[in-house]
């Protein structure tokens, strides 16, 4: 059994008992992702999963098995920062820090529903093509919690990645 | 966490196989059943992984859908049909929970969730016939803004939690079942049931029986329905009240409405009352009021959430004032 993080191949956990984040930081000492609540309700632990975000804290190690995760650690490149990254510190995106990989795995995953097309609590018309007003990434983004309080610069910083996508 | 053995099953049959002895749990995403494993509450020996088993949605040749146990809470609400003739149902998908745990949720799982009343969560401190049978509810005569005023029993006053089960109750859904005597199809209305003096037992399933699909029979072209959940903030975060409704009308009178309540019940509330009340009936606010009031009559408030009798008439009349007003 085996697992892909960020790349490189680890051997899964024997106890099924172990959770994909402490996986993560306790057996391969990625600490980046963070246990905030460990209960699903802050978002801390958000990573991407074949480019799907979900919480490690209530994730099984061993029901991952074969997948391919990435996280905060994986984002950047040869030393580059990831843009949303950037974004992050040229918007004031985090205060303490703890939530920011969490935020930034989230709003990579939300990229790409929204690319796809899905559709959130806010949107008024189901059928519409996606657009990524300021309300519609507030509700997107609402699964991760920032106690510092510094959502406004999150949701800027985000809003300039998404921006920057569709010009592209 | 207790220790458990883990087996990842490949179709049902297997999955039945792997469930056979006492003490097996069925997992799907994890997203209530590991936080439930880790707080002691749920403590299996085993654990069968049902989240790959096979199962997609199909449209049926009836024109309803057919949706596996196994996919996803996302991609059903991302699905075209699902976003096109059944409005409701990724309505209430898009108001449960986050993003991120919907990618992760599968939609047998959801209709198996427990409910989050704080007491049969406190399991150091608390009360909970739900937890340990016979032992009480804490409930009962503690902070309940959050409980039951629709058949509840002295034992137990916990909600249902899920969005997706409330929709589902509306478009008269039916739940694929299977179990080493064979399948079996329940309707949706029949799988949970009221907490009676066995609060503990949440649903009508057999021990070992597995979710293995569920139906939606087609709605009528001219129908319209919507989801409206109303919470203590604006995302990610249970209901206090919340209504599914499909309605059909024929001019301005009512041709036919089906109408269900979360957040007040044990199990979705379907308002069978209400909707017979209002059935040929004009699909105005005061008729509105005056349905939700026969439903409500037997309603049992508890110290603090008289509350939700209003504003779960309140919401109804918001919901189908919107659905009758709306253009298509």
């Amino acid at each position: 059994m085996s697992i892909s993080i960020n790349g490189a191949l680890a051997e899964l956990p024997q106890d099924p008992r172990v959770s994909l984040l402490d996986f993560l930081r306790e057996d391969l000492h990625l600490a980046g992702t963070k246990k905030g609540c460990n209960q699903g309700a802050c978002g801390a632990c958000t990573v991407l999963v074949d480019g799907e975000r979900i919480l490690s804290c209530l994730a099984l190690a061993v029901q991952y098995d074969g997948r391919a995760v990435t996280t905060i650690e994986g984002l950047a490149e040869g030393g580059v920062l990831h843009p949303l990254q950037q974004a992050f510190i040229e918007h004031d995106g985090f205060q303490c820090g703890y939530c920011t990989p969490g935020q930034i795995c989230s709003a990579i995953g939300m990229a790409t529903e929204a690319r796809r097309g899905a559709a959130s609590h806010v949107t008024a018309d189901l059928t519409a093509a996606v657009t990524l007003s300021r309300e519609e990434l507030q509700e997107r983004m609402s699964g991760n919690l920032c106690r510092c309080g510094a959502h406004n610069g999150i949701i800027d910083a985000i809003g300039e990645m998404v921006a920057a996508e569709l010009a592209a | 966490m207790t220790p458990f053995t883990y087996a990842r099953a490949a179709d049902p049959d297997d999955a039945l196989r792997l469930a056979a002895r006492d003490g097996t749990a069925y997992l799907g995403g994890g997203t209530n059943l590991v936080d439930l494993m880790r707080e002691t509450i749920a403590q299996p020996a085993r654990l069968v992984d049902v989240s790959g088993l096979p199962g997609a949605i199909e449209e049926t040749d009836e024109g309803g859908l057919l949706i596996g146990a196994a996919v996803r809470n996302s991609a059903l609400a991302e699905h075209r049909l699902v976003r096109t003739r059944y409005p409701v149902l990724g309505r209430a998908l898009l108001a449960g929970a986050s993003a991120q745990i919907r990618n992760m949720a599968t939609v047998g799982g959801n209709l198996l969730q427990r409910t989050r009343c704080a007491y049969f969560y406190d399991s150091d401190g608390s009360r909970c016939n739900k937890r340990a049978p016979g032992s009480g509810c804490d409930a009962v005569a503690g902070f309940n803004r959050n409980h039951a005023i629709l058949g509840a029993s002295p034992a137990c006053v916990a909600t249902h939690p899920s969005d997706m089960c409330v929709a589902l109750a509306a478009l008269d859904a039916t739940v694929q079942l299977q179990s080493a005597q064979g399948a079996r199809t329940l309707p949706f209305a029949e799988l949970h049931r009221l907490p009676g003096e066995h609060p503990e037992r949440d649903t009508m399933l057999a021990p070992g029986e597995l979710i293995t699909a569920i139906a939606l029979p087609p709605l009528p072209a001219a129908a319209r329905s919507t989801y409206r959940k109303v919470r203590d903030r604006a995302s990610y975060a249970f209901a206090l009240v919340s209504v599914a409704a499909v309605i059909e009308l024929d001019g301005d009178r009512i041709a036919d409405v089906r109408i269900a309540f979360g957040g007040v019940a044990h199990k979705p509330w379907r308002a069978a009352r209400a909707e017979a009340l209002l059935r040929g009936g004009p699909a105005t606010p005061a008729a509105i009021r005056a349905a939700a009031a026969a439903e409500f009559a037997d309603a049992a408030p508890l110290r603090d959430n008289g509350f939700k009798v209003e504003l779960a008439t309140r919401t109804l009349v918001a919901t189908l004032g919107d659905l009758v007003g709306a253009t298509a």
